[in-house]
This record gives C-alpha cells, structure tokens and sequence, in this order.
C-alpha cells in the first residue's frame, strides 16, 4: 500500500510527503424494480487534510506531557480580567487582547467534577472511542467554563469528582489524549497508553 | 457574569412593513433516489405560484433578489449549489446569496429576505432552503453534522453531535425534570403528537399513529432520549416571496392568500456549551426578575443562567421579534406555533426560552393541553397550538428547508387554507401517500398571529419569525 499524506514544516512552509488522495472507482446505481435503469452514480473519495493548530498547538502538545493548559485574560483594562478559559482560547472574547497560557493540572486535580455527562451508544463514522461513549462536562473551581470529555472508566453522576488522564504512550495530538476517570483509581486500572 | 450593552439589546427595526405573499414546499423524505435537489426546489416553487393562482413564470418576473438556505455543502457534494439551484430556476441575472446556520438556515434566509425587503433594496425576494442528506449512509451523515461542532475540541469526540446536546438534555432532565417519569411522559407525549399530526400532513416523512408507551419502548439513543424522541433527517424543498405593501397586494389580488405581515428576528451563543458564562436571564415583556430570583431554591442546580439548560439565543430571538411586533405575552398574542422540536425535551426547553412558561415549567405548556390541535382534557380547541405540521419529529428536518416550511406551516393557518392544502386528495396521490381514513383537518381556527422558531443544533443560533394578519396586528407602527 502507498504511504499516507505525512507533512512537516520548514521555513515556514509546509513539506508533504506520500499520498493526499487514494483513488477508488465509481460504481453505477441501478432501480432494481425498472429494469435496473440507471439512477446515479457512487463518488467514493479518501483525501487527508492538513490542518494548523495555531496559537492552541501547545494545548495538544502538552496532553502528551500529562499537562491540561488553559488561558486567562490578564488585560487590567478587560471588565472581564482573570477570567480563566478552558477549551483554552488564544484570545479574550471581550478584549480580544492575547490571553496569558496557565497550568491548570494541579486545579483540575483538586477540583474536576461532573456537571452533566450523557453515555451514548451511537458514534459517527471515523469514531476511534470505545462504545458507549461517556461524554462528560466538566466545572472546575474558579473557572466559568465547562469542558467537554470522555470519562474513560466508571459511572458519571452529577458532582461527582474526576481526575485527568492523558494518553502518554502513542499520543494522538488530538483532544482524545485527554480523558478522566473517577477519583481514586488506581494506576493499573487505567485504559491502555494512559497515565495521571 | 457577563452583561450586553443598551445598543447590543436595541429592539430592530424595518423601514417598511414586509408582507409575506406565498410559500411551497415539496415532499419530504428520507432519501430521493430518483430526484435532483433542482427538481425539488421547482416543486416548492411551482406550488408558491400557484397558491397565488399566477404561473411560475409571472411569479419570477417580480423578484427582485434571491437568498438561498443550504447548510451543508459537503452533504450534497456540491460546492456553491446555490447557483446551481438559481440557474435551474432561471433567475439570471439576479444578485443571490447562499445563506448557513447550521439548523437555523431556514428561518436565517427569511431574515435576510425580510431585511432585503425592509431596507427598500428589494421589493419582492425569493427564500429558497433545501437539504440533501441522503448522498450518504447513517454513520458518516452523523460524522458530517459532527463538523458543525468545534473541529478540534468537538468532533473528534465520537463524530456524534447528538452526544454533544444530549449532555444538554441530561442537565435539564435531572435539574429542572428532576428525573421524574411524570416528565418522562410528558416528553413521550410531545413525540406521539408531533408523529400523530404528521399524519395528516402529506408532505410529512414520518406519519405514526402511536403511544406514550411505544415511544418508551424505542431504542435509547442516550437516555433519557429515545430513537422517537429524535428529529427526522430528510431531504426536501420549502421556499416563500416576501414583499413590500404594493408589490404583495398587487401578487395576491387574484388569490386566496392574504398579504400577512412577517418580522424575523435572530440570536446567537457559542457553538461550544463549554463556553458558555453566567449571566442574568434576559427578561421577556411579560416577566420580572423577582420571579427568577428564587429559581436555584426551586430547582437546585438550576440557578446558573443560561448554564447548559437554557438556549440564550432563542430567548434573544424572541427578545428582538416580540419587540418588533408588539407581543407582550405569548401565550395570549399568539394563535399557532411551529417550534423546533430536534428533540422532544428541547422542544420543552424552547418553551421556556421563548415565554411560553417560566423557566422551569415548560413542560406545563404539554401537560395542561395548551400545545394540543384539541386539548385532550377539555375537548376545547387548544390554547395555543403547535407543531400541527408535525414539526421535526414527525414532518421533516431538511435542515436548510425547515425554517421555511414551519414558516408556510403558521402561514397556511392565518389564510384559513391548512385544510384545503393539506386534505388535498391530488397531492396525497402525486406523492404516493396514503391519506389516513380518520384524516382530521388540524386548522387553527381564526388563526391571526403566528410564530415559527428555527434553531441550529446546542443553540448557536436561533430565529423567530413572527406573522400576523395585517388587520390585527399587535401595534400600530410595527
Ligand atoms: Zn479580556
């Protein structure tokens, strides 16, 4: 088989390696109950992206390193100063001014519990999480926002208090490397590749 | 706690009275195999002339613009089919524009077309939405609607946006329904009427004559949601030409249809729930402060506003829209609804949003009868009736078509046309549909004022388009 789509960048350009597309043939579509005559045609279509985290890259990055990044509004002039963003955002929604990156490992440690959760036995095509997936959203002491997750082990309940777990070993870079599970799980009970 | 400026909460304002004229749609479905989208559209366009008793080519000579609502582009595999559509329809060489928010498409072209008409620069507007979900299976038309979340934070989340409301649904289920199977019923019953009123809708995809328990016994897609409590995911067209006074009762001089005066009026919210901070409820002409200010006590967890229980941007679209046209109170202004019921306990949360009850109560609006064709306890025509199409559930959800056809829906009443349109033998046979022995006519009777609410997914966007007969309207310089 021919190599998957790979890119880096140098000089700020990007570098691409390998196959973006992979052709597959299209197949007529027929009406089995007039005569077969044609009605349309199948347009399979396989193409990979190439996408830019941007100022967000070292929220994906330090998953990997069992860090959970946010952001704050440090702008002594924003009505809204100090206050703490998790999804991070590079900018302010009030003053737009570039917002100062925090660790927020040790808040999240501490205080992490369930604002409401959903376990959903359907997924999309391209789904790579095991079935049923426990979403959960998540409060944080000090913080407005509520993220969204997935509870890795356990029954979620309203208030109940999670820890982060971030997938060291074969890290995706994408939000997936960041899961939780109960407090008071043990090390071995971790899913495959993850670590507090 | 964040707070909005006195110029962010202007009530708007047209510089012109707009009229809607006329509206069609085609048949809704889970899949076309044998029809072009193009071919559906001149469906709901031929239908739009000829409530107007006029030909589609007289209906074309008066347009002047043309606002097209398509949401997903990747869906129909057609990038710019807005201009395949305005080709097919030979509207050359109007200015067009494609129009996308998410579920809210529909009833976001109307308010475009409405401010086109308003501003003077048009005198007469097409708003054209339509929606071709069935170019792929099940699993990856669930991972095309997960793009409309956040790409990075979002989707890659199970590619599943119902799981990205459903954690909505469960907050709302444990705080304000507190778990009950009272409410769960209630939620039931929404599902059996909207799929019972269904079927006396021709046009409808999914006609069901069933119980309470039936929607009970579904399969759970994410408790407390049911496979039933779920919106439909159709294909179809729905279009409908707003105009200034002069062109609107020169088009509608020949026809049934009476000229009605339309306002649109539109909110937004983060498309994350993660995102969303506190701040006090945004108040509607007929509620006070201190009626919110114990809320946290009734329902424990309920206090932060809008938290991930309230949509804000529905409350501001009606915020705006009642501004607009004058309504003090919904419930008593209104005659006929058509909300966006994607999920029956949404629908519920709308009514709340929306003024219909308090924050908090929404499910009253179900359980004393009010939402009921006939009220079921009382055998009196019901308060204020809605989703007689049988809204998402039961009718369609052609995303950028929806809208539009709860638009026709609320319009049909308020012409006292709902029965002819609906009963009409010819149309339940051209689609090959059969009318139900027991068919009930579900016209409003008297119906004056209308609302329809078009939503886009965990509420990044909403819009209210309200329509009143020109002769009882709510205010005199509306
Ligand atoms: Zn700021």
């Amino acid at each position: 088989m021919s190599m998957h789509g790979q890119v880096f960048v140098k000089n700020n350009q990007y570098k691409m390696r390998g196959d973006f597309h992979h052709l597959t043939p299209n197949t007529p579509i027929r009406d089995a109950d007039n005569g077969w005559r044609l009605l349309g045609v199948t347009n399979p279509r396989d193409m990979t992206y190439i996408h830019s985290y941007g100022g967000e890259a070292v929220f994906f990055e330090s998953l990997s390193q069992k860090k959970l990044l946010a952001t704050r509004c440090d702008n002594r002039n924003c009505e809204s100063e100090g206050t703490i963003h998790i999804p991070f955002r590079i900018h302010c929604p009030d003053c737009l001014a570039r917002n100062t990156i925090i660790d927020l490992t040790d808040i999240a440690k501490k205080t992490a519990r369930i604002h409401t959760f959903m376990v959903c036995a359907r997924s999309g095509a391209f789904n790579v999480l095991a079935k049923p997936i426990t979403f959960i959203n998540i409060e944080f002491d000090g913080v407005p926002t509520i993220l969204m997750s997935y509870l890795s082990l356990g029954e979620p309940a309203f208030g109940m208090k999670v820890v982060p777990i971030f997938k060291t070993s074969e890290p995706t870079f994408t939000i997936l490397d960041l899961s939780w599970v109960p407090e008071g799980t043990k090390n071995n009970q971790l899913p495959e590749g993850f670590a507090f | 706690m964040i707070t909005f400026s006195k110029q962010q909460l202007k009530i708007p304002r047209l510089q012109r009275p707009v009229y809607l004229v006329t509206a069609g749609q085609s048949k809704f479905d889970r899949a076309f195999p044998d029809k072009r989208t193009e071919e559906l559209c001149i469906d709901a366009f031929v239908m739009a002339a000829s409530l107007l008793d006029i030909s589609p080519a007289d209906l074309k000579r008066s347009i002047h613009t043309c606002y097209y609502g398509h949401f997903a582009d990747h869906f129909g595999d057609q990038l710019l089919g807005e201009s395949v559509i305005h080709d097919r329809l030979g509207l050359d060489p109007l200015g067009n524009v494609g129009v996308k928010t998410g579920g809210a498409t529909g009833g976001s072209t109307i308010w475009e077309g409405v401010k086109a008409v308003a501003s003077g620069y048009s005198d007469c507007v097409l708003v054209m939405g339509w929606e071709r979900m069935d170019e792929v299976p099940t699993d990856e038309g669930n991972f095309l609607i997960s793009c409309a979340a956040d790409k990075d934070w979002e989707s890659p989340l199970g590619h599943i946006y119902t799981g990205y409301y459903a954690v909505m649904a469960q907050r709302y289920w444990q705080i304000f329904g507190r778990s009950e199977d009272s409410f769960r019923k209630t939620l039931a019953a929404i599902a059996v009427k909207h799929h019972g009123y269904a079927r006396f809708n021709p046009f409808a995809h999914s006609p069901m004559k069933i119980t309470v328990d039936d929607v009970l016994n579904s399969p759970v897609v994410a408790y407390p949601l049911h496979a039933l409590d779920c919106c439909l995911m159709s294909v179809g067209a729905a279009c409908t030409i707003l105009c200034d006074e002069e062109t609107a009762f020169r088009l509608t001089k020949n026809s049934k249809n009476k000229p009605l005066r339309i306002w649109a009026a539109a909110g937004s919210h983060t498309l994350r729930p993660a995102d969303r901070r506190h701040m006090d409820i945004p108040l509607l002409p007929h509620e006070t402060a201190d009626q919110y200010k114990d809320l946290g006590e009734r329902f424990p967890g309920g206090e932060r506003y809008p938290g991930f229980t309230g949509f804000l941007a529905a409350r501001m679209a009606a915020y705006y829209g009642y501004g607009m046209a004058g309504i003090t109170d919904p419930m008593e202004d209104l005659d006929v609804l058509e909300l966006h019921d994607a999920f029956t306990i949404s629908d519920v949360q709308t009514y709340e949003d929306i003024g219909l009850r308090p924050y908090g109560y929404g499910r009253d609006y179900v359980e004393s009868g009010d939402c009921y064709h006939t009220n079921p306890h009382t055998g009196q025509p019901g308060r204020l009736p809605s989703n007689l199409s049988g809204g998402l559930i039961g009718c369609m959800h052609a995303v950028g078509a929806t809208g539009i056809m709860q638009t026709l829906e609320v319009a049909t009443h308020i012409w006292n046309r709902w029965e002819e349109i609906h009963g009409d033998e010819k149309t339940w046979k051209d689609f090959n549909r059969e009318k139900p022995d027991d068919w009930t006519s579900l016209q409003v009777r008297g119906a004056r004022r209308g609302m329809a609410i078009s939503h886009a997914g965990v509420g990044s966007h909403v819009t209210a388009t309200i329509l009143m007969d020109p002769d009882h309207l709510m205010k005199k310089d509306a």
